[in-house]
């Protein structure tokens, strides 16, 4: 990669200069898919308290990217580093223990299970039996879902019979429940209406807030100008750059993805 | 719960007192299945009919004693292919593994241990020891089949399709195509009229299950009470209560009418050296074999229900991503859904066998398309997700009823199971128009 790859190109003040170590340091990650290089040596970072955008067409390799982290896939080479230390992630539930959370743009919930089996699904509360404890589990979800989302009230339907902006609390809820460290939001607002959009934008803000690291990616440029920090853009497997939301245009954003190059950049 | 529940229980308690919900009707204060009355009413409207049509020769003590004698074989298989459908896979090859199961019992208590162990032919020890080689024997072939499917993704379609011609003849090969009998006297008791309770311990076995039944109702609302979660009045409660206390020893009360005939009595007394006083009656009570279905459907709804295997089984079934992100282990869990059916086929092959009392190679023939006819009939969807324990032994026993009222009333066989086929495919015909009426998907 050229010096464009380089996050530290224009010295901006930011969390990263005060010395503290990246949450989240993925170096140098390749995978290919049958002789189609779906991710060709990607170097990227991420602070707490950060929002970094992961930006491309279709088949750039956002995804891929995104879930060699969550560990539904496994890197052909490359390294993680979390929290300054090399991390080895084979599996979700690895990337869970290093509290990586997901949320899917599929909205990746058993449509037949109601909201409190779905936060809970993988890591229930059981009784001492051995039980699930539905009970608990349905009163812990309560808790937390009058925090995220007051209005939501169908708890012990199936989450097929909510709303997406409903279905997409129940994923945020899961990953907000397990004290997620570093969450990633695949197109959470996808499938999801203007007031919903809303809602998904200021919970958002409000963990970031609380200090964890997100990596977003979304195609509406305008909403990742006013959500991140910082943008990353990707075209064909490879990155084209990293900037600072305050130092670009949403046409150089553009131009990134559409012609590979940050024209602003090309001119200096 | 998680599966079919549909009955709209979503006021937000917690938020405004119970009392000023608006008026609910009286059958949602009750907070009753919708699905399990519309079958329990099918089930009653075939009764009904049958009895009708036979001139009350169907609804007598003896006709449901053996209606439900016959209905354990293929009901104790069938809530294990709930587990199987509802992960979105099929088992093709239950009724041939059956036959692989019994002829293994079968030679084992005949043949293999008498002449290699050295147990003499009416030890004690055979019955159980050749049930546990079945038992051992269905739960390794299902794991295999389920190893098949789940890491070898081969589609369990054809993994069970080649089971089925493999195993029925795998059976055959074990007992050289020969028909073993007589079983064992212990292991004829589980087919159902050879071994039952009596009826002064089917008093005791129902008084037992009611209180069971009642406690679990009564700590299930105190554990919501306890999490500030809205119950339904104490009345309704009581009415539940009241209904299924009522069920248990309604049938158990039917079973007891039953009087073992005074000529089987007389030789039994004779048997003995003894004189049958006159007079003397005895009744069957709860044959063994019910009460093994009883067990089994309760161990199966708690797996369902209560345990992470369970919650996995119905979340990959659901949403097959969505489980393998949430860090479940699809492969594993599609290895030990099939292992527990192979175990309840090999459960289902001692009760098949002792009712017959030997071991034949047509043994469980065509029986997997009853088992999967029976859970669909009760409500399990093919797309996966879906489905209930109780529904599929209802739809066994709706199964059941159809053929031998049909059979009592004089029905040709071919048109016997036109009907059954007619029924099967109406059966989920209603299911959809109902889960769209409902708002489900």
């Amino acid at each position: 990669m050229d010096k464009q790859s380089d996050p530290h190109a224009n010295g901006a003040p930011d969390p990263r200069a005060s010395g503290a170590s990246p949450l989240v340091e993925l170096k140098d990650i390749r995978i290919a898919f049958g002789g189609v290089q779906a991710v060709d040596g990607v170097s990227l970072d991420l602070y707490p308290g950060e929002v970094v955008g992961l930006l491309g067409h279709n088949g750039a390799g956002k995804s891929t990217l995104i879930k060699i982290l969550s560990g539904a896939y496994k890197a052909d080479s490359g390294e993680i580093w979390i929290n300054g230390e090399k991390a080895s992630i084979h599996s979700p539930r690895d990337a869970r223990r290093y509290n990586i959370e997901t949320i899917y743009q599929t909205l990746a919930l058993a449509d037949n299970l109601d909201a409190a089996s779905n936060l809970f699904l993988g890591r229930e509360i059981v009784t001492r039996m051995g039980f699930v404890d539905d009970a608990r589990q349905e009163a812990e979800t309560r808790k937390i879902m009058a925090r995220l989302n007051p209005n939501f009230r169908k708890l012990s339907e199936p989450v097929s019979a909510l709303s997406g902006g409903q279905r997409q609390s129940v994923a945020i809820a899961r990953a907000v429940y397990f004290n997620a460290r570093i969450l990633i939001m695949d197109e959470p607002t996808a499938a999801l209406g203007v007031h919903e959009t809303a809602m998904v934008a200021d919970l958002i803000k409000e963990l970031k807030a609380q200090g964890l690291g997100i990596f977003l990616i979304s195609h509406d440029t305008r909403e990742m100008m006013e959500l991140c920090d910082r943008v990353s853009v990707m075209k064909n497997g490879q990155l084209v750059g990293t900037e600072r939301v305050e130092d670009v245009t949403e046409d150089d954003i553009l131009s990134m993805i559409i012609m590979g190059k940050n024209p602003k950049r090309d001119a200096a | 719960m998680s599966d079919t529940d549909t009955v709209p229980n979503a006021a937000p308690s917690g938020q405004r007192p119970a009392d000023k919900a608006p008026a609910r009707s009286f059958l949602n204060q009750l907070e009753l299945d919708l699905r399990l009355l519309g079958m329990v009413g099918a089930f009653i409207i075939v009764c009904v009919v049958f009895n009708v049509l036979t001139d009350g020769r169907f609804l007598t003590p003896r006709n449901i004693f053996n209606l439900s004698i016959q209905t354990v074989s293929v009901a104790i298989m069938a809530t294990g292919m709930v587990f199987i459908i509802v992960t979105r896979h099929i088992d093709l090859s239950v009724g041939a593994l059956l036959a692989t199961a019994s002829a293994v019992m079968a030679m084992m208590q005949t043949r293999w241990l008498p002449d290699m162990m050295g147990l003499p032919l009416g030890h004690a020890a055979l019955p159980w020891l050749s049930i546990l080689a079945g038992l051992i024997t269905g739960a390794v072939i299902g794991a295999f089949q389920g190893w098949l499917v789940g890491y070898l993704t081969i589609p369990a379609f054809i993994v069970t399709l080649g089971g089925l011609l493999i195993w029925r003849n795998v059976g055959w090969y074990i007992t050289s195509g020969q028909t073993i009998g007589p079983l064992d006297e212990t292991f004829q008791a589980f087919g159902g009229i050879n071994g039952t309770l009596g009826a002064q311990w089917s008093w005791i076995a129902g008084l037992l299950a009611a209180v069971v039944a009642v406690l679990a109702l009564w700590s299930a609302r105190r554990n919501k009470i306890g999490h500030g979660f809205r119950v339904k009045p104490v009345w309704a409660e009581a009415v539940v209560m009241a209904i299924i206390v009522g069920a248990i020893l309604g049938f158990v009360a039917i079973l007891n009418a039953y009087e073992i005939p005074s000529r089987v009595l007389a030789r039994d007394f004779a048997a003995r050296g003894a004189e049958m006083p006159e007079g003397f009656t005895a009744s069957y009570g709860i044959p063994y074999s019910v009460l093994l279905l009883i067990a089994v459907a309760v161990v199966m709804t708690v797996i369902a229900r209560k345990t992470r295997l369970g919650r996995y089984i119905f979340a990959t079934g659901g949403n097959p991503d969505a489980a393998e992100l949430s860090g479940i282990n699809t492969r594993l869990l599609t290895v030990k859904v099939f292992a527990i059916m192979g175990t309840l086929v090999a459960i289902s092959a001692v009760v098949a066998s002792a009712r017959l009392t030997n071991h034949s190679n047509d043994i469980g023939t065509l029986d997997e398309l009853r088992v999967i006819a029976a859970a669909v009939i009760g409500g399990t969807a093919l797309s996966g997700g879906i489905g209930t324990i109780y529904g599929a032994i209802l739809g066994a026993l709706i199964m059941q009823s159809l053929q031998s009222g049909m059979a009592m009333v004089g029905v040709d066989a071919p048109l016997q199971n036109m009907v059954v086929g007619t029924v099967l495919v109406a059966a989920v015909l209603i299911d959809i128009i109902y889960r769209r009426r409902v708002g489900g998907k």
